[in-house]
């Protein structure tokens, strides 16, 4: 075949058939990858939910409640009594964008555990703050008494080694979870015992 | 040119990186760890295959004044087809590369390939020079985060040699370590070839 010359119809043709072929390709791939991609997320929410929340009462039963933008995953144990919330919070203050986080918060106003649910820091740098050296270090706080600032800005936490913005970014990620909770605790209770 | 050497230009010779000096910016980004710099190697090698071979295919159908736009919606389809696969099966590995994936599509080693490669030779050639330099590239990343995360992190392949709490040279791990490995790889590489 020879080659086909610029003309207006040629080009046309080309441009038309190429993107409509590349269209259905990407929607085709799109189908076959969403349950997939679905489900790693599902599975991302929940693993983390049971980790932060872990203690000695079985989570028997979880709600979902969207409150401003925070998601507040409720747990209640077998007698309908509250347990506590694993929150999903976020904060746009990181090195390297968004950071996501679940704040597991018991009944008691405690902070039970923190996990991070993605990041963009830099390795080696901000991106340790998945170990437990840093983030442990907020497991069974009371955020009433504990000051969720880095020691730089008069707070409690303590900062990863050249990685205060990221640091930061956490413990401004986690206040918003923990006045959350503070805000709408009574809400929650009472969501349990009513059902 | 014979077809084995087609695919082993792109090795050593005229390796992407470290010859040719094409597609820096993903390579500087994305090396802080070898596993990182592999992926990122392995998902352009797949690109750079498929698209060499569709370009290939299509370079009769393609006029010339719109070749690029062709080009263009190609590679950026098969792109989008490595990210949504990677998404679904790798999530790990496609979080840490995150906003990398789609940068593929304007890696200059792709449409450049394309450009000077497919659009000129047969199916078979197009299809070893894509998976040539692709694992030229590959290597490269591979090689050069490799060394990033030895300095940097104190491990390779994300076994540690060293404890949690050693010191090691940050600085490789951020941008500059970047430019100071890359800057002595390409040394060390000339070197080698000269005394060849």
């Amino acid at each position: 075949m020879a080659k086909k010359e610029s003309t207006l119809k040629n080009m046309l043709i080309a441009l038309m058939v190429i993107t409509i072929v590349s269209g259905g390709v990407l929607g085709f791939v799109y189908g076959l990858t969403k349950p997939a991609i679905d489900q790693v997320e599902a599975n991302k929410n929940l693993k983390a939910i049971n980790e932060v929340l872990k203690s000695d009462v079985e989570i028997v039963k979880t709600e979902t409640k969207e409150i401003d933008d925070l998601t507040y995953n409720l747990a209640f144990d077998a007698e309908g009594n509250f347990i506590g919330a694993a929150i999903k919070t976020y904060s746009k203050n990181g090195f390297g964008g968004k950071i996501e986080l679940m704040v597991g918060m018991l009944a008691n106003g405690i902070i039970n555990k923190v996990s991070i649910l993605s990041q963009a820091e830099t390795p080696g740098l901000g991106a340790n703050m998945v170990n437990d050296k840093f983030k442990g270090q907020f497991d069974g706080v009371d955020p009433k008494t504990f000051i969720l600032k880095v020691k730089k800005d008069g707070g409690d936490v303590d900062a990863i080694t050249a990685a205060t913005i990221s640091s930061r970014a956490v413990s401004e990620a986690i206040k918003k979870a923990a006045d959350g909770f503070e805000a709408n605790k009574d809400q929650f209770m009472k969501g349990g015992n009513n059902e | 040119m014979s077809n084995w050497k087609t695919f082993t230009k792109g090795l050593i010779k005229e390796n992407p990186i470290l010859v040719l000096l094409l597609g820096c910016c993903p390579t500087l980004a994305t090396t802080t760890s070898a596993i990182n710099g592999m992926s990122m190697g392995l998902a352009t090698t797949f690109v750079l295959i498929m698209s060499n071979l569709v370009i290939s295919l299509l370079k009769n159908f393609i006029p010339d004044k719109v070749r690029i736009p062709c080009f263009i919606v190609v590679i950026a389809s098969f792109v989008t087809v490595v990210q949504l696969v990677m998404q679904a099966y790798v999530p790990d590995i496609y979080e840490t590369l995150g906003l990398f994936i789609p940068l593929i599509v304007v890696n200059c080693i792709v449409l450049g390939r394309a450009e000077a490669f497919a659009s000129k030779n047969p199916v078979w050639p197009s299809i070893l020079d894509g998976a040539g330099m692709g694992l030229g590239f590959t290597f490269a990343l591979t090689i050069l985060g490799s060394i990033r995360e030895v300095l940097g992190s104190g491990s390779v392949f994300n076994w540690r040699f060293l404890p949690e709490d050693a010191q090691t040279i940050l600085i490789f791990v951020l941008a500059p370590g970047a430019f100071i490995a890359l800057g002595y790889l390409i040394a060390i590489v000339n070197r080698l070839k000269k005394t060849k």
